[in-house]
């Protein structure tokens, strides 16, 4: 069971890496002079888009947190639009940690907000398939012993790997290569980027690893 | 507690840490003073008269051969570039390719010759600049030059040849323009920054170059190529482009030896060389091997050139030319002139006559200069100077003779030629000895002495660590004792060997051996603890699990400091550090509040079934919470405060470090001042506000006086003085005078006013306000809760009640028939309160130093300085410290990385020319008698966000006493007859301090140690960057001026930090005292 279930971690883990290769790769074919590096803004809507549509489809057809609560529609679309108000609260909110620490507040406005919805992408989003706007539920998750079934502890992994790498990527900016990549926001989207996708290689790697460690509470 | 063997110890690691950065100092820092005497045409160095009135019009000193020149700089010309090998069949990109010089020396011999260019070290392009021009050694402090400007203030060749009329026409690297400004007939300029670039300076010179030298309007015409240089930095000697560069400066020297005439002189030199790797700056025999090729129309050497070609220093060619073209030579040239260039195409007599005569001009420049040297510097050894001029007296002697007798034409030739040779000589042998003596005490670096200071601080940080951590005793007595011995024994061999005891070496070894006992000592101590720890089997695998605990626990805030020393290590991060310093904090900070949401301590786990429902959040949280949201944002708001370097060309500087004077809007000029009189104000009303809170303001002493009538009329002084620094000079019309008045007695005022504060502060640092009330027997403790008096409560005062000594009262009283309990109004903040109002006073005093909107920058820093502690507080409060007398590391880093990022916000960087210079002047009148008054209010206007954060690091330890406010264990069930008195303790605030002293003093030890191991760790990573990039292109330019801040800054920090840790003992020194009055009462 468990081994079954770490597989399927794997598996969809691996498509959500394999989606954003792709939207590096396939623009390109419909699209001249399209690079990451060069039409950073438009890679970023790209990737955030298809990274929130995939996670968004394979939360809906594996449904890793069975709700066996039967609910109305009414109840669905409130959720839904909790879930919309929940994600552009929290890509204002990294807009204006990203500011905070240091990002220019009035020039490059558009890039810092697409460098926010991208790390919402990578972070909130996961979040609301996984738990719902449900914020005790998201604080459990994210403390010590917070984690519930392989599906959280795999959250808790993609998500500290695309900030640390969101985090890092600043570090080469102030370098003297003149470098494409060194653009704000650039290195930090696409260390971001990198981050989240090691998180989601080394995510089932480390469960399975530990798995006689994880002993999750039951419900 | 202790209080002297605490402050001794830490005066003991300061002082290594000091002895460390000296002794790295004295092998890396090449100083000299630089002199502002020139020379002049009058001057009476010249030959005697017969000589003299040979002389052509127009020229000084020695008759002028050349009506012309034209000095080619191609920067980092290597001397295997210029040579020409044709042996060679396969030449490496870098060979062969300057061919026509070559050509010109194979078919002109007597007109064009190539020469080895040894440059001195520093090898950095400004530096060789300044030496190929002052004929001198620059180093890289030359004591004595405007640090506002790289200006070259010494004497130089232009500045010569510019005060003898010549026109002197430059293009080319743009370094040249800050060097020599105004001095140039005609000047094209071409960026140098940009490394990347290799053809924007070259290509400009070229499209400049033939018109300038086909018009003719010029003298001496200097054009310096840095494609060569460039081309090094990006892909190395060994490329295809270098070829390329080559080729193109070949092609460069064809044409322009077609446009010259025949009364000019060519020069073609290499500022310095490059090592394989293309970099430059250090003393390897690649970097200081340059080529200089000399050529001419006319005929210029008497005989063919050596087979090998010739060595000669680069500070040779200032004497040379100077002399060739008829100027003075420059006052500080210590160069030797080149003979073979005097000789010209005469009988060989004729010739050494020439010769000898501009030697003996050239010897008894070189004299003056060591003479005039000597008098202001005694780094030049000064029997090695003795020396010299015995050589130099005895040698003149003859040289008399010599001329007597050739004027007496009693000489026949082969004698004549003979004494000639031998008089040439003896010239070229003192100057050369001269050269020498200076070159040894100012071009070299010592590589031991850089090494022995960087292990000495090394050390001195592993000692810091290690003393921080431990529990046992400080061993003392030994290492000093030691430390005295050595030193004693060195300075007696010192002086039975006739040395004069160098005081640098002397403290080094004693602090060597000092730290070597110390650390001997606790090696012994060690493994008895060890022991000691493991005797209890179980404890010891829980003392293990502990410790990965503790060391993971470490590990996030040793990251970032880790991160931030790393850092120093890039010219680019230190370039940015006004950006990284707060990166980090808010990152240290972020994680801290990660790490304990991550451990849990953020939610409130009361019981077991509340953890699986509602994660309900502590209060305290949100507190957290708003603080670390406050941080955030005064740390983005200082940025606005910011200086600009000028690596960052997009960058401009912060509007607010201009003075209001500067204003041309008088509406927004007025709002300013308002706004900043008003900020003022209000941080002496926070001040006041918060020392009420405490209740250290009640008592009636005269520092609580002070505190209450004495900011208020320091803050006046501090506006009045702004609104008449500010205001227009011309408006004022009548008024001039008593505004000059004005403008000194103000900021006298406000530096008595404050060192009137500090004085009462340390006569009597007690704010505290004693109440005696008599009371029936039961209510011993009932205080706190009592003295319910309406005018008291109105007082928002917190009464402290110390218990011991009411316990003596109560026993000493017992025999009265009623108690008496004392409220002590504020004791449980006195500590703090001191501290603060320090703070306050020193702020006062910076802030006036700093233009007027500066002040904004220090309010942003109180703020922060303050909400850097609550955050602290609630970190430990949330966490739950077991140990409440031992500050965490984070907290320390924290600190410490405000105190960098406000060194930045308050409008400065780690670079001479944007040091505050205008801070010497605020109370003085352009006049100072002496160099040490100006020294410190430019010190402490540099630095003073170190000095405020050293004097405030106790808080860290004592801000959680303080803020142990009443009522947050209120909750509790009220339990029987102990209730009272554990409540009575709950209040103690920073008497909990006083009831175990010995702990205090550890405590405030290690709160020391910690410090000064942060600061050393980034001092260590700075010394060790400016050892090992010091062949970096960007060594004198970034890494060595960050060095030098770095230590000034830790020699700042580190004494203010005994300060600060003084105070706070001084405070205790008074409580105790207070306590035995009280007693005896
Ligand atoms: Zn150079
Ligand atoms: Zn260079």
């Amino acid at each position: 069971m468990r081994e079954a279930e770490i597989r399927k971690l794997f598996a969809v883990n691996l498509l959500c890496v394999f989606s954003i290769i792709l939207t590096a790769v396939v623009p390109t074919v419909f699209w001249d002079g399209f690079t990451v590096v060069g039409t950073h803004l438009t890679w970023l809507r790209i990737c955030s888009v298809s990274v929130s549509a995939v996670n968004i489809v394979l939360h809906l057809i594996l449904k890793p947190n069975l709700s066996p609560k039967r609910s109305s529609f009414a109840h669905k679309i409130s959720r839904f639009l909790k879930c919309c108000i929940y994600f552009f609260m929290s890509c204002v909110l990294f807009h204006v940690i990203i500011v905070l620490y240091g990002a220019p507040l009035i020039e490059s406005v558009t890039e810092t907000f697409l460098f926010a919805v991208l790390l919402s992408t990578f972070t909130t989003l996961q979040c609301l398939c996984m738990l719902g706007p449900n914020l005790q539920a998201w604080i459990r998750v994210f403390s010590k012993n917070g984690a519930m079934s392989i599906w959280e502890s795999s959250l808790q992994i993609t998500t500290m790997c695309g900030i640390l790498g969101a985090w890092f990527g600043a570090f080469p900016i102030p370098l003297d290569w003149d470098r494409p990549w060194q653009v704000w926001p650039v290195s930090c989207s696409l260390g971001a980027t990198f981050g989240y996708m090691a998180g989601l290689i080394i995510a089932p790697l480390w469960i399975h690893w530990n798995r006689k460690q994880l002993t999750y509470k039951s419900r | 507690m202790q209080r002297w063997p605490v402050l001794l110890f830490l005066a003991w690691v300061c002082f290594l840490f000091f002895a460390g950065i000296g002794l790295f100092m004295s092998g890396f820092l090449l100083t000299r003073i630089e002199l502002t005497s020139s020379s002049s045409c009058s001057d009476p160095l010249v030959p005697p008269p017969w000589e003299r009135q040979s002389l052509p019009p127009g020229s000084c000193w020695a008759p002028q051969r050349f009506s012309k020149a034209v000095l080619v700089i191609i920067d980092a010309l290597h001397f295997e570039f210029a040579r020409f090998n044709p042996a060679k069949a396969s030449p490496l990109p870098y060979e062969n390719k300057l061919s026509f010089l070559h050509h010109l020396a194979t078919s002109e011999p007597r007109h064009a010759r190539l020469y080895r260019f040894r440059a001195d070290p520093p090898t950095a392009t400004m530096q060789r600049i300044k030496g190929l021009t002052t004929g001198s050694l620059p180093t890289f402090i030359d004591v004595g030059s405007n640090f506002a400007t790289y200006a070259i203030q010494e004497d130089n060749l232009l500045a010569q040849l510019v005060q003898n009329g010549r026109r002197v026409v430059f293009m080319g690297d743009d370094t040249w323009e800050g060097l020599f400004p105004n001095k140039f007939f005609r000047s094209y300029f071409f960026p140098s920054f940009n490394v990347k670039d290799l053809h924007t300076v070259d290509d400009g010179i070229l499209q400049h170059l033939y018109p300038t030298v086909d018009s003719g309007e010029w003298d001496m015409l200097i054009a310096h190529f840095l494609g060569v240089d460039h081309c090094g930095h990006k892909h190395g000697p060994d490329h295809p482009e270098m070829a390329k560069k080559l080729t193109q400066m070949n092609e460069m020297l064809k044409s322009l030896v077609d446009h010259l005439g025949n009364d000019t002189l060519l020069l073609v030199a290499g500022d310095h060389g490059m090592t394989e790797t293309g970099d430059h700056g250090g003393d390897s025999e690649k970097e200081v091997n340059a080529a200089l090729f000399v050529y001419s129309k006319t005929s210029l050497f008497g005989t063919d050139p050596p087979e090998e070609p010739e060595a000669i220093p680069q500070v040779n060619l200032v004497p040379t030319l100077a002399l060739l073209l008829g100027v003075p030579i420059p006052y500080s040239s210590i160069g030797e002139v080149m003979p073979e260039l005097f000789s010209g195409d005469s009988s060989a007599v004729s010739a050494a006559l020439q010769q000898l005569s501009v030697y003996h001009i050239n010897a008894k420049q070189v004299d003056r200069f060591l003479h005039s040297y000597s008098l202001v510097a005694q780094d030049l050894p000064a029997e090695q100077l003795q020396r010299l001029q015995e050589l130099l007296s005895s040698t003149m002697e003859e040289h008399t003779q010599f001329l007597a007798q050739v004027q007496g034409k009693t000489l026949v030739p082969p004698e004549l030629e003979s004494w000639l040779g031998s008089l040439i000589s003896r010239f070229q042998l003192y100057l050369r000895e001269a050269r020498a003596v200076c070159t040894q005490s100012w071009a070299r670096f010592r590589p031991l002495r850089m090494v022995g200071g960087c292990t000495l601080i090394a050390t001195s940080c592993l000692l810091c660590y290690v003393e921080s951590d431990s529990f046992y005793r400080v061993c003392l007595l030994y290492p000093l004792l030691w430390g005295l011995v050595v030193a004693v024994l060195l300075v007696l061999a010192r002086v039975f060997t006739q040395e004069g005891p160098d005081l640098l070496l002397v403290s080094s070894w004693a602090a060597a051996a000092s730290q070597l006992v110390f650390f001997w000592h606790w090696w012994g101590q060690h493994p008895k603890q060890a022991r000691l720890a493991g005797s209890q089997p179980p404890l010891a695998s829980v003392g293990l699990r502990q410790r990965i605990r503790e060391w993971l626990g470490l590990a996030f805030p040793m990251g970032i400091l880790l991160f931030r020393c790393g850092a120093m290590f890039s010219d680019s991060f230190v370039v940015a550090e006004a950006r990284v310093a707060p990166f980090m904090l808010v990152s240290l900070v972020m994680l801290l509040v990660g790490k304990l949401h991550w451990d849990g301590h953020l939610t409130a786990s009361e019981g077991p079934k509340q953890q699986l429902l509602g994660f309900s959040y502590r209060r305290e949280i949100w507190y957290l919470l708003c603080f670390v949201a406050a941080l955030l944002v005064c740390v983005r708001l200082s940025s606005f405060f910011h200086q600009c370097r000028e690596e960052i060309p997009q960058c401009r500087p912060s509007l607010f470090l201009s003075p209001l004077a500067s204003l041309r809007n008088t509406r927004a000029k007025n709002l300013f001042y308002l706004l900043c009189v008003a900020l003022l104000a209000g941080l002496v009303y926070a001040v006041r506000r918060w020392l009420r809170h405490y209740g250290n303001l009640n008592s009636s002493d005269p520092l609580v006086l002070f505190v209450r009538w004495g900011f208020p009329l320091v803050v006046l002084c501090i506006a009045c003085y702004w609104a008449v620094a500010s205001s227009a000079d011309d408006s004022l019309g009548k008024l001039q005078e008593l505004v000059q008045v004005a403008v000194v007695a103000f900021p006298w005022a406000v530096y008595g006013l404050a060192s009137v504060g500090l004085l009462l502060l340390l006569c009597n640092p007690m704010t505290v306000l004693a109440k005696t009330t008599w009371e029936s027997a039961e209510s011993i403790v009932t205080p706190y809760l009592g003295v319910p008096t309406s005018e008291v409560d109105l007082l928002h005062v917190i009464p402290q009640i110390y218990k011991r000594m009411q316990e003596s009262q109560k026993s000493r009283l017992e025999r009265d028939s009623c108690r008496a309990t004392v409220a002590a109004y504020g004791l449980g903040s006195v500590y703090s309160a001191a501290l603060v109002i320090a703070l306050t006073l020193l702020g006062f005093f910076l802030m006036l130093l700093h233009s007027e909107r500066m002040s904004l920058a220090f309010l942003l820093l109180f703020l922060e300085a303050f909400v850097l502690l609550h955050i602290h507080t609630c970190a430990r409060g949330l966490a739950g410290d077991a140990e409440p007398f031992s500050v965490p590391w984070y907290a320390v880093i924290s600190w410490l990385l405000a105190a960098s990022q406000f060194f930045y916000s308050t409008g400065h960087q780690p670079i001479f020319p944007a040091i505050h210079w205008n801070a010497a002047f605020v109370g003085f009148n352009l006049d100072h008698s002496t160099n040490l008054l100006p020294a410190v209010l430019v010190g402490a206007n540099t630095f003073a966000s170190h000095i405020l954060f050293a004097v405030g690091c106790p808080l860290l330890l004592l801000w959680p006493f303080v803020c142990e406010m009443p009522g947050s264990q209120r909750k509790k069930p009220k339990k029987e007859p102990r209730e009272e008195l554990q409540e009575v303790e709950e209040h103690m605030m920073e008497m909990r301090l006083r009831e175990s002293p010995e702990k205090f003093s550890t405590a405030l030890l290690q709160l020391g140690l910690k410090y000064l191991f942060v600061l050393g760790t980034q001092l260590l990573a700075c010394v060790c960057a400016a050892m090992i990039l010091r062949r970096h292109l960007m060594v004198w330019k970034v890494f060595a001026p960050k060095f030098l801040f770095e230590s000034l800054g830790f020699v700042v920090s580190s004494i203010c930090l005994l300060l600060g840790i003084s105070l706070v003992m001084r405070v205790d020194c008074a409580v105790s005292t207070w306590f035995s009055q009280l007693q005896l009462r």
